[in-house]
């Protein structure tokens, strides 16, 4: 099912005197999911990510804009028929039922003619438990499972009604690092194998770039990027998606423009043709740094981290922004890095150069 | 370990001697005077050893009424007053507005003195020369004929003692359940929402098993209360019960013991002790029966 947010906006009115302002939780969203694909929303706490989940299920009402189900506009309808599937984020299965009554839950809910016998209900619950792999527990309460298989029963509650798209609220933050890595692989097997349109939201932008077709960078109710994960963590469109995505994250330096040259201090590390004099933000991915000997950008050496398959070199730089600088290099690069000293040439695709007051990117 | 284990005694000690010499020691004396025949508090001196006190409760029309009555009561008014409580507190719950206003309004009868308000619910049901008294004036708007409920027929006076037991009883309940539903997380009704669940599938399948250890928790201490009643009816009908046919089991104990015909603690530790195993009785019923419903 394809989804469309055409000028989606939600303001809370103010509740506090003092500050009459209200809170713009969702502005003006216009884009299009196209049919089959899986939607990471991404951006930072109060970003307003799951307000816009929040309005896509109907559990809440948009200020103004429409939402689009294909061709229908269900803008008007209440949560109940517009046919989503949600995950909550604390999952929200009833404590009180076993894994096979919350699923077949839904299912009861159906009257007239939609209205299905004892038998069929349990036959769907178990093949959507089958899909999620936890057709073995159907008999146990939620209090008897693990939080990954909880999260599973979630899944299968939501998918067994057979809903037009599926809507999952932070659907790994409540688990382990490790079960965090099996889930999100879980939730991309799903997803291809029933083929249904699915967004969700997270604030960990590994999480969305790892499984995602598309994700849909936000602050502050404003969309800043849509893309593919790798054209948007390669070509972010300004200084705040650059810094959001990535771990560990981009480095950050006060730098300056003379004539074509940017300049770190003193140092001219890139050549950036056709850009004004300013001075500006320049960043740098970890993976950007290339240790050579004569290097154009000189650093201060502080320790090198090995790490498995990578080489982390920490080092410093008085116009750095963050405490330290990051680089992720090539273990073939590390010979004669013993001086107090390490100097660097930037790959030109891995550095973005942003306007100082807008961060807007200028190259 | 056995270190510990004294020092856990000496923690518990105050506790299991104030227990054991105000709680404990009554109670097995309590259990000893019932089947001590004609036991005297001045003489500390008895006739003999027997299930006397017993036979005769079970033979006195005094206590078989006291039973009766006790019995009606309980029957009546737990279940009555317990889903009014839950109606109430789902109502509070779902309104905005003017809810707290509301929550107050509903509390007040549990702050208020029972015998104050025992006289007013007499002045509105009674019958005297001059009224018939709120309850017959609303009565007569429906073309009944006026009932004196406070000194007429036996079904009118334990109509207004249920009425009245009711009223007393809810607003206690009332407070837990509003609290009972208000702790019960969002996400379950929002789950229930965007899943199309109608509203009053949303309260017996979901609200009603959430709040259950609480509706539970009523229950019993309904049953119990309810057992002990006895101030509510001195509150409607006087301290002479039994001339009003409206004595409880704890009303015929006091009065065994100080009232008009007192002066036989034998034949009222036997009556507490035939109420003490109906409540055991009851509760360990409502423990079985909780252990299928209750959820958690």
């Amino acid at each position: 099912m394809k989804v469309t947010l055409k000028n989606l906006t939600k303001i809370f009115p103010s509740r506090n005197k003092k500050q009459p302002q209200d809170v713009i939780a969702v502005n003006d969203f216009t884009f299009e999911i196209e049919d089959g694909t899986l939607i990471g929303l991404l951006g930072p706490s109060g970003c307003g990510k799951s307000t816009t989940l929040n309005l896509l299920s109907g559990l809440q009402k948009p200020t103004s804009g429409r939402i689009f189900f294909g061709d229908d506009d269900v803008t008007d309808l209440p949560a109940e028929n517009r046919g989503v599937g949600l995950v909550f984020q604390n999952y929200a299965l009833y404590p009180h039922l076993t894994v096979r009554q919350n699923i077949t839950f839904p299912l009861e809910n159906r009257k007239g003619k939609d209205k299905l016998t004892r038998e069929q209900m349990d036959e769907m619950a178990l093949e959507t438990a089958k899909l999620v792999q936890i057709d073995e527990l159907m008999d146990r309460k939620p209090n008897e499972l693990s939080g990954g298989q909880q999260q599973r029963v979630a899944i299968a509650r939501a998918l067994v009604k057979q809903p037009r798209i599926l809507l999952l609220d932070e659907p790994l933050s409540n688990l382990d690092a490790r079960l965090r890595l099996q889930t999100r692989e879980e939730i991309r097997r799903i997803q291809r194998s029933t083929g249904i349109t699915t967004i969700f939201v997270t604030h960990d932008q590994e999480e969305a770039m790892s499984i995602s077709d598309l994700i849909v960078v936000m602050k502050d109710g404003v969309v800043h990027q849509i893309g593919k994960p790798q054209e948007v963590y390669d070509d972010p469109v300004d200084e705040f998606v650059a810094k959001f995505l990535g771990t560990p994250p981009i480095n950050a330096f006060d730098g300056e423009i003379k004539d074509g040259k940017l300049y770190i201090g003193d140092e001219a590390v890139l050549d950036v043709d056709g850009l004004g004099n300013e001075k500006v933000n320049v960043a740098v991915r970890p993976e950007g740094f290339i240790v050579t000997e004569n290097g154009k950008f000189t650093c201060d050496l502080e320790r090198v981290e090995v790490m498995g398959r990578d080489i982390s070199i920490v080092s410093n730089h008085p116009l750095s922004q963050n405490d330290n600088i990051r680089s992720i290099v090539g273990s073939e690069n590390i010979k004669g890095l013993t001086g107090e000293k390490v100097r660097f040439d930037l790959k030109p695709s891995k550095v973005h150069v942003f306007r100082k007051e807008t961060g807007e990117r200028l190259y | 370990m056995k270190n510990n284990n004294f020092k856990g005694w000496l923690y518990l000690l105050p506790a299991i001697l104030f227990l054991g010499a105000f709680m404990v020691y009554p109670l097995i004396d309590v259990l000893i005077y019932s089947f001590e025949e004609g036991f005297n508090f001045a003489s500390q001196s008895h006739e003999g050893v027997g299930i006397f006190n017993y036979s005769y409760l079970l033979r006195d029309p005094y206590f078989l009424k006291a039973l009766k009555n006790t019995f009606i009561l309980v029957a009546v008014t737990v279940p009555l007053s317990t889903v009014l409580s839950v109606m109430i507190s789902a109502a509070l719950s779902s309104i905005k507005k003017l809810r707290e206003l509301f929550q107050t309004i509903y509390f007040l009868p549990y702050v208020t003195n029972t015998l104050a308000v025992g006289l007013v619910f007499m002045i509105l049901f009674k019958q005297t020369p001059y009224s018939d008294g709120l309850a017959n004036l609303v009565l007569g708007l429906f073309g009944m004929s006026p009932v004196d409920f406070i000194g007429g027929p036996y079904w009118a006076k334990m109509l207004v003692l249920c009425v009245y037991t009711i009223w007393i009883v809810m607003p206690f309940k009332v407070l837990i359940l509003t609290g009972a539903l208000a702790s019960v997380n969002e996400t379950y009704y929002n789950a229930a929402k965007v899943d199309g669940t109608s509203k009053w599938r949303i309260f017996t399948k979901i609200t009603l098993p959430m709040i259950s250890p609480t509706l539970f928790y009523l229950v019993i201490t309904g049953f119990i209360g309810a057992f002990k009643a006895y101030s509510d009816a001195v509150a409607l009908f006087g301290v002479d019960l039994n001339a009003a046919e409206m004595n409880t089991i704890v009303g015929y104990i006091y009065d065994m013991l100080y009232g008009n015909s007192g002066g036989y603690p034998s034949y009222a530790s036997a009556a507490a002790i035939i109420l003490f195993c109906i409540v055991l009785t009851i509760t360990c019923i409502n423990l079985l029966v909780s252990k299928k419903h209750v959820h958690y």
